[in-house]
């Protein structure tokens, strides 16, 4: 087990991207356990990267990511292995299992990772049902359940091993208002209760703050802000006030950004249509 | 081309590797013979059915010329356990398990429950595909034998029962002219390897597939294609090995 005061996630200097673009350099962050951090930022930030880089799916190009302590990239085959069976991820899109019913996709990670028995299995995914709503839906076939359900069973696929982290990206996408409400007060409940550490990836500022204890918002590439909830809310800094009020002007722009490519592409087309 | 073979042959050892799930947990396996082997035991019947009656009316046809239609039994059990019952039970596995098969691992990747395997420690390979590679390899002799089998019964309706053949020359030149180890074991060699090519070429071409509509579409259609053209030419070589003199 990891001591108390050890973090359980740590991001030194880190820098990361995909081929030739870097999506996001200079991250300093670290996570406690005990510790609910939201991890916010607008459409195509990088938020996502970010929990790529905490599971392992892509490498720093740069710095250091520490998960329980020890340097993901340094982690193969069975170390790996190890680490991720200590991570709880709920995923965008659900990503539940379309051959496997509402009780099996919970229970899978039981049965890959545990020898317990069919009646522990049992209890212990429908205990977990029971916490998302869907305790009398664990017969329905995935495609008998809605978008909001199928998020609240991976929800609780991603929380039946009791993990030391657990990782939620968009948990609030999709949700109907009293889902989002229960979703959210589960979260900093899992949270308390099994004294893991969990990171929201998120841009649901009204749902994130209140269950928070550290913020970190990033854009333009880099870390913009981190700090307690009330701590960002208190900022005067106009891209974190644009961000949190949602106003439509500001630092932040809403349109793409002007490319080459684009005015290459326009001139294109213009040049087609008057030939 | 040659980079696709090695990633090719590299797949096929990475999930021999991993076939301890085989007897680990058999269930799983177990569940991918029903659904491969069940799911296509229709097409494969009916085809064998139809394939039978054909072989009865051709093969009448021919040896009839010769005034040796007694031998008619023996004509169309040596066609079916040599060459039809493995060929064609693998282009029809191609089409209807094969491109299931595809489109499931495809459509696992676009849904990112590969991924959400990987992050959970699962191993894709061993859990996904294993699984579902021994299931064909286990389904494609059982319904390429079934195939002979029903095209058989086919064969004896048109030769004995329409045409009225003497029932007792037809079963007596197949029991005395199949031999069971150059025949018969060489038609199950045969499916086997095609079980092997054809179940590996489908699950190949949905875990390299583009996790997009069109990627799924156009992997699926690969799979029939190279499936089929694998085929048809293993089948030469096997069969210049197995019955060259």
């Amino acid at each position: 087990m990891t001591p108390p005061s050890t973090p359980i996630v740590t991001f030194d200097g880190v820098s990361l991207g995909y081929g030739d673009f870097t999506v996001l350099s200079g991250i300093d962050l670290q996570v406690l356990p005990g510790q609910v951090v939201a991890m916010m930022g607008g459409s195509g930030s990088g938020k996502t990267t970010l929990l790529r880089a905490t599971t392992g799916q892509l490498l720093a190009r740069s710095g250091t990511v520490r998960v329980f302590g020890e340097d993901i990239a340094t982690l193969h085959g069975e170390a790996l292995r190890k680490a991720r069976q200590r991570m709880g991820v709920l995923f965008q899109g659900g990503a539940l299992f379309t051959d496997l019913d509402v009780f099996e996709n919970v229970a899978f990670p039981l049965r890959e990772h545990t020898r317990i028995s069919e009646a522990q299995i049992l209890e212990r995914v429908l205990d977990k049902l029971q916490a998302v709503g869907l305790r009398r839906a664990a017969h329905l076939r995935i495609s008998e359940i809605s978008g909001g359900m199928a998020r609240r069973v991976a929800l609780a696929r991603a929380i039946v091993l009791e993990p030391n982290l657990i990782l939620y990206d968009e948990p609030f996408a999709g949700l109907d208002p009293i889902s989002l409400g229960i979703t959210a007060q589960l979260i900093r409940n899992m949270t308390d209760q099994l004294g893991c550490a969990s990171i929201l990836i998120t841009h649901d500022v009204a749902e994130s703050f209140p269950i928070a204890d550290q913020v970190y918002l990033i854009g333009q590439g880099r870390l913009l802000a981190h700090g307690t909830p009330d701590d960002l809310s208190a900022s005067k800094d106009d891209y974190l006030q644009q961000f949190l009020q949602g106003r439509p002007d500001g630092p932040i722009g809403f349109h793409y950004p002007l490319t080459p490519a684009f005015e290459r592409w326009l001139a294109g087309r213009r040049g087609a249509i008057s030939a | 081309m040659i980079t696709g073979l090695g990633a090719f042959a590299r797949l096929f050892g990475a999930i021999v590797a991993r076939s301890s799930v085989l007897w680990r947990r058999p269930r799983l396996t177990a569940q991918q013979v029903h659904f491969i082997g069940n799911h296509s035991l229709l097409i494969i019947g009916v085809s064998g059915l139809f394939v039978g009656f054909v072989l009865g009316l051709q093969g009448y046809y021919t040896l009839n010329r010769y005034g040796s239609e007694e031998a008619l039994g023996l004509l169309v059990a040596l066609s079916l356990t040599r060459e039809l019952g493995p060929v064609v039970t693998a282009l029809l596995f191609a089409g209807r398990a094969g491109t299931s098969l595809t489109a499931e691992i495809g459509l696992m990747k676009a849904g990112e429950q590969i991924s959400a395997m990987e992050v959970m420690a699962v191993d894709p390979v061993r859990r996904v595909l294993a699984p579902r590679f021994w299931g064909g390899v286990i389904a494609m002799p059982v319904l390429a034998a079934v195939f002979s089998m029903v095209g058989i019964i086919g064969g004896w309706f048109v030769g004995v029962m329409l045409i009225g053949i003497d029932p007792g020359a037809f079963w007596s030149q197949m029991q005395g002219g199949v031999d069971v180890i150059k025949d018969v074991l060489n038609g199950v060699i045969k499916s086997v390897v095609f079980g092997v090519v054809v179940t590996l070429i489908a699950l190949y071409q949905g875990w390299t597939a583009q996790p997009t509509p069109e990627g799924v579409s156009r992997a699926t259609t690969r799979t029939v294609v190279n499936g089929a053209l694998a085929v048809l030419g293993l089948d030469f070589l096997l069969t210049a090995l197995m019955f060259a003199n």
